[in-house]
């Protein structure tokens, strides 16, 4: 028996074999969108799909995303599981009426007839020093859309297992990938990727006891990272990283809450309107007797996203992070 | 001669000679809607198929009838009229193969009946018991589209998939002509001659979107037209001629199933009725207009030119009117009974599995309908 190493691989790898996995598995997943094809994508994540597939598995469409998503319905309709790329999250727009209108209702509208097992991949977030239009947090709009799937991987190996799960589910999943993770390593081996976990659940990255830090995607290292940092201010912070956002793992988020008393959720998205809304009042609704402070949000300010010479004013950092979880009310312990 | 200057002039080899991707005259619309109703052209018809079209065009017609009269008993919460629209709505369903595909707007319940569907399946969204009363797949009918002109990429996809399953699948794809202005319509287009997907669109160019008259809704010379611009065939057609309609529309599906990709067919009528039981088309459009139309009735057309044939007779004409009686009043009974509705129902197909969400608010409303059971 050989023992294979782990190897790193970027989450840019991983989400590739999911799909390359997917398609090999299942003749029915197609991919679709701009520059997927012979370029495999500007972001490279559909390399090689064409080549091993072929274009009528992998293909380039017209730059028009209604119209790559509009088809993407009509293909799910006669049975195929189509993947779409959307180029990037603020180019995803166009496509917004097909979402809303189709993709999310027509399971409903025909009282399960018609299920869409559609998958559309949306590029996300910024910190990637991207021009306007580039670096957008749109989960907001995708989760106030009932009907729809909502996940967002943080770890190479999520990005892959959330992927499958997402190509493999019956419903259509919106699959937020955080650019600036894209080219982040870990130890992962392609050979034997994860075991598909199923939509929906959260997970605890790291374990504490003075409070909790809620996040996801982009956000989780940097919420790891504050977490260390934490550690010289004598908090010893929990890390729940959601991975879906729809639907909301609302059980491992409580339980974390009620173990640490306190909470900050973390995001990139704008505030006003934004996740942590959700989130905070999600989380004090259901654990309010064991709270010690407000469930606090450091978010993206309410702004246009910034030109790439000011956006690291704007990403919610460590130190906006730890200045949050010093607001927890502390003094009320002694 | 500066330093610069001594590297010579910039040569570039010139770019090969341009020309037409492809040539665009075959693809023009003829100058004139195609007709053949009372030219020489309809001796040559099918009998059958005349007779086909008029039964269905007078079930078409009372069907109208009858649906708007239910939205004044209440029976509908709204109906789009398609009077004087039936031959486009009748020749659409009739083209079709039983496995090819119909993708209507909402105005489009007629061609889905004409199909096969139960009315009252194909009524429900305007009932208002649920949005799609019917299972797409049993008659190959796609959800009735309320956003305009977003079910013709749907068309596109599934023709494509079909062809790309080898499979001999034809989608017809139903918009008006204010739909053509939506970028939904541009983009299907483009797929679909991009993709040669074997695809029909059909713009029944009845006029008006709601109270806008075409003026102002292009300055193109014929919606027809469009279609160049995409590299597919564009045919102008008389809508209020049945046989025509069914002509243009046979070569167009035919030409999709041998390979030859879509095309975009114009069909000019006319909107007889107002654009929904709430709408007053008095204020936008004059009676003699309406009245001038009305001469160049659908029905009164295809009676005419089977009456002149001996192809149908008074008999004729009172068994059809006897089959649409019938038809209506089938649709009134059932229709005047209460649909059943099941609330737990809003939470059912959301998602293959209801969310935990979506299982909490099940409970919440379930605990709401015992109390008022309670309460009654």
């Amino acid at each position: 028996m050989t023992t294979v190493a782990l190897k790193p691989a970027t989450m840019a790898q991983a989400l590739t074999r999911a799909m390359r996995d997917a398609m090999a598995a299942d003749p029915t997943v197609h991919v679709l969108g701009e520059d997927v094809g012979t370029l495999g994508g500007v972001f490279r994540v559909t390399d090689g799909l064409a080549a091993e597939f072929g274009e009528d598995r992998c293909t380039d469409t017209p730059l028009a995303e209604a119209g790559i998503l509009g088809t993407a319905v009509g293909m799910a309709m006669y049975g195929l599981r189509p993947v779409v790329e959307m180029q990037f999250d603020a180019f995803a727009y166009p496509a917004f009426e097909q979402l809303v209108s189709h993709v999310a209702k027509t399971r409903n509208r025909t009282r399960g007839a018609m299920p869409l097992p559609i998958t559309v991949r949306v590029p996300y977030g910024g910190g990637i020093g991207g021009v306007e239009h580039h670096s957008d947090s749109s989960e907001a709009y995708y989760m106030a859309t009932p009907g729809l799937h909502v996940v967002t991987p943080a770890t190479v190996a999520d990005a892959y297992g959330l992927l499958r799960a997402a190509i493999a589910s019956d419903d259509p999943v919106v699959v937020l990938e955080p650019k600036r993770l894209y080219w982040s390593k870990d130890s992962w081996n392609p050979e034997e990727p994860a075991a598909v976990e199923p939509l929906g659940r959260a997970v605890v990255r790291r374990s504490g006891r003075s409070a909790t830090l809620i996040t996801y995607g982009p956000s989780l290292p940097v919420c790891l990272e504050a977490a260390e940092a934490a550690r010289a201010e004598g908090w010893d912070l929990e890390v729940v990283d959601l991975r879906s956002l729809v639907p909301f793992d609302d059980e491992t988020v409580c339980a974390s809450v009620r173990r640490t008393g306190r909470a900050v959720v973390v995001h990139e998205s704008a505030g006003f309107g934004g996740p942590g809304g959700e989130i905070a009042a999600r989380v004090g609704e259901r654990c309010f007797h064991h709270l010690e402070a407000p469930v606090l949000r450091v978010a993206g300010f309410d702004i246009p996203y910034p030109p790439p010479m000011l956006e690291r004013h704007h990403l919610p950092g460590v130190d906006r992070i730890l200045d949050a979880v010093g607001r927890l009310q502390w003094e009320a312990e002694g | 001669m500066t330093v610069l200057e001594q590297r010579g002039a910039y040569h570039p080899s010139p770019p090969p000679a341009w020309r037409p991707r492809t040539d665009p005259a075959p693809l023009l619309p003829d100058a004139e809607p195609h007709r053949v109703l009372g030219t020489d052209a309809a001796r040559g018809a099918d009998p059958a198929l005349m007779r086909r079209l008029y039964g269905e065009l007078v079930r078409g017609r009372r069907y109208n009838a009858q649906a708007t009269a239910l939205t004044k008993q209440g029976r509908l919460a709204v109906y789009p009229s398609s009077t004087g629209q039936e031959a486009c709505e009748v020749a659409a369903a009739l083209v079709l193969e039983d496995r090819d595909w119909l993708f209507p707007s909402y105005r489009d319940t007629l061609a889905a009946v004409a199909r096969g569907l139960d009315p009252v399946q194909a009524l429900t969204l305007l009932r208002g018991d649920w949005h799609t009363g019917y299972d797409p797949r049993e008659h190959r009918v796609a959800p009735l589209s309320t956003p305009l002109a977003t079910q013709l990429p749907h068309a596109v996809g599934l023709a494509h998939a079909a062809r790309l399953k080898g499979d001999d699948v034809v989608a017809l794809a139903l918009v008006g002509d204010g739909g053509t202005s939506e970028g939904d319509f541009h983009e299907a287009l483009n797929f679909a001659a991009v993709w040669q997907a074997p695809v029909v669109f059909l713009v029944q160019n009845n006029g008006f979107a709601i109270s806008v008259p075409l003026a102002k809704q292009t300055a193109a010379p014929s919606l027809a037209h469009k279609a160049v611009g995409y590299g597919m065939p564009g045919r102008l057609v008389d809508g209020n001629d049945a046989l025509a309609v069914h002509e243009v529309l046979a070569d167009a599906v035919r030409r999709a199933r041998e390979g030859g990709g879509p095309t975009l067919v114009e069909a000019v009528t006319y909107r007889l009725d107002a654009h929904t039981n709430a709408d007053d088309a008095t204020r936008y459009r004059a009676a003699d207009e309406v009245e001038a139309w009305r001469a160049h009735d659908p029905i009164t057309l295809l009676e005419q030119e089977l009456t002149a044939r001996s192809l149908l007779d008074e008999a004729g004409i009172e068994a059809a009117r006897a089959d649409a009686e019938a038809m209506a009043a089938d649709l009134r009974a059932r229709m005047n009974e209460d649909p059943p509705l099941d609330p737990m129902d809003l939470f059912a197909h959301v998602y293959a599995e209801p969310t935990p969400q979506l299982r909490e608010q099940r409970e919440q409303l379930r605990a709401e309908l015992a109390a008022e059971r309670e309460g009654a």
